[in-house]
């Protein structure tokens, strides 16, 4: 870092103080003691760096293409180890050794800074492929910097939010449980919790899994508008945390009610808990919103079916959740 | 005659001493009635004691709730925790007897020796590791505590999955059913006696130990490297 910096102030040294030639040092003895040129040494630093840079632009098309998690970290860890090797050899091929026994001068006064400017000099005159080396270097940071930031593309409006609005709940569709069994009402006894699919649907989508509970009806108070979601006390809602797209795998199901804490579905990530009893309504933990629930209604033969599509959008905010 | 008449009276007086029932009974009146009420019936909140009825709740929860030291509590508000039983294990039997005749299911015979620990370890992580982490070393929810279970017997296990016990919801025999409970109870059995192949269990508590020791030993190992590899020939 300190050296980068240190080359950043030469560079600005080298254009301010260009008009200001005539004044250089008396050519003597060198500050910095030569080194013999290594352009075997220079063509392996340039050789790697072009790695790091193809390693980075692997990085952006992994990310295009559906981004592996696996493959993301394996290309970037490779980049920075590539980087890594580049600055071994560069320290012990390229940077020609000195002794500092003071400390470098400030670059305020011109003689200062022309010595500044002539160490700079010295430093790269073993070197026979300077330019190439710039390139590299040039190269390979600028596909890092732009691996880098490649993942802000996804904050942006210019990608497909679409699958993040699909939603295959709607009017009539059963509730299924992980093997594909058709959930009945009877299934769903007090204090136990289940976790339910749309039938046929794509049980990866981000709206397919729910929880359903059955709440006391006398303990039930949800929202005027969702009087007849919960036929017989059961109720249903996201299994997706709307915090941070955990799965609410936990059930505060309290065995003797008056003493306890009351029911409540939570989190197991960051404890976010949502009170099944009023709709969702976040009680404790870092949750923002409440779960989306689901209107629920029974078949002709006691099978759970959907009335229609979730309260609200499904899982943690993004910018496009208008609450 | 007259030793046997006395021998007989005797051992009359004795019998409801031995007998499993009566004395069920009786100790259910010494410890249990003030806050179960009587035959079972529960107790309303709004006096000094007040709890659940027993009635229906069978030998099942009664076995799991003795043996594991969790009643009796001093009071229905208090989080029940793995304690020793005050009761003598005649005395569970008896007690256990007495609340199952008010109806309910059995005490449940798991053989774990039938199960398959990877199907339990799947099962585990799908249904009991949320609150009681995947090595089974207990953790916390929003209103109490989830146990450890490293000194949960199978049947105590089998229990737990049905009753559902303090906070913890139970699972149906659709959910769950016995063959897979066995799976579940001979996974806990190896987390009740862990083999660590790394030598080094560092108290099964999971990725934040695990990576803390990791990020000081490779942290370590790393500024051993960056010394070499960053010091200078001799010129």
């Amino acid at each position: 870092m300190r050296r980068a910096a240190r080359w950043l102030i030469a560079g600005l040294v080298l254009l301010l103080g260009r008009g200001e030639r005539q004044r250089q040092l008396p050519p003597g003895e060198p500050v910095v003691e030569g080194m013999q040129p290594s352009p075997g040494a220079e063509l392996v630093v340039a050789g790697l760096l072009g790695l790091s840079a193809l390693l980075a632009i692997a990085f952006i098309v992994v990310y295009a293409g559906g981004a592996n998690t696996q493959l993301l970290g394996l290309a970037l860890g490779l980049c920075f180890a590539t980087l890594a090797v580049v600055s071994v050899v560069t320290a012990f091929r390229l940077t020609p050794p000195e002794e500092a026994e003071e400390p470098y001068p400030e670059p305020s006064h011109p003689f200062e800074a022309a010595e500044i400017e002539q160490i700079a000099d010295e430093s790269r005159r073993h070197l026979t492929r300077g330019k190439l080396l710039g390139l590299a270097a040039g190269g390979a940071g600028t596909a890092l910097a732009l691996a880098v930031i490649t993942p802000l593309v996804s904050l942006g409006p210019v990608f497909d939010t679409s699958r993040l609005r699909r939603e295959p709940w709607r009017r009539g569709v059963k509730l299924v449980d992980e093997q594909g069994r058709v959930l009945h009402a009877d299934d769903i006894e007090l204090n136990t919790l289940h976790t339910a699919f749309p039938e046929g649907a794509n049980p990866d989508d981000i709206a397919s899994p729910i929880v359903v509970v059955r709440v006391e009806p006398a303990r039930l108070d949800l929202p005027e508008d969702r009087r007849d979601w919960a036929p017989g006390g059961i109720v249903a809602y996201s299994k997706i945390c709307t915090h941070a797209a955990c799965a609410v795998a936990l059930y505060r199901a309290p065995h003797f009610q008056p003493s306890r804490p009351r029911p409540a579905l939570v989190c197991p990530c960051h404890y976010s808990t949502f009170d099944p009893a009023t709709g969702g309504t976040v009680l404790f933990g870092p949750a923002g919103r409440p779960l989306p629930q689901l209107p629920l209604s029974v078949g002709p033969k006691g099978e759970l079916i959907a009335l229609g599509a979730f309260s609200g959008p499904v899982g943690p905010s993004w910018s496009g959740v208008r609450e | 005659m007259t030793r046997a008449l006395v021998f007989l009276i005797l051992l009359a007086l004795a019998l409801p001493a031995l007998g499993g029932a009566q004395s069920g009974a009786d100790l259910y009146l010494q410890s249990c009635v003030s806050c179960h009420g009587v035959g079972g019936a529960g107790v309303s909140p709004g006096g000094k004691h007040f709890g659940p009825p027993l009635q229906g709740v069978g030998a099942q929860a009664a076995d799991f709730y003795l043996r594991t030291g969790y009643m009796p509590v001093q009071e229905a508000s208090q989080e029940p925790v793995r304690k020793a039983s005050p009761f003598s294990d005649a005395e569970i039997r008896a007690l256990v007897r007495y609340i199952g005749s008010f109806g309910g299911p059995p005490v449940p015979k798991p053989q774990p020796e039938r199960g398959n620990p990877s199907e339990g370890m799947q099962l585990f992580t799908q249904n009991c590791a949320g609150c009681h982490q995947v090595a089974a070393q207990g953790g916390l929810v929003v209103g109490g505590t989830a146990p450890r279970l490293n000194r949960s017997t199978p049947t105590e296990i089998a229990e737990a999955i049905r009753v559902g016990p303090y906070l913890m919801p139970r699972f149906t025999e659709r959910q769950l059913n016995d063959r897979q409970v066995d799976s579940i109870i001979r996974y806990v059995q190896v987390t009740q006696n862990p083999e660590d192949r790394g030598g080094w269990g560092i108290s099964h508590l999971g990725p934040i130990p695990e990576g803390l020791i990791a990020w000081l030993l490779a942290g370590s190992v790393l500024v051993g490297v960056a010394a070499v590899i960053g010091g200078r020939r001799p010129t």
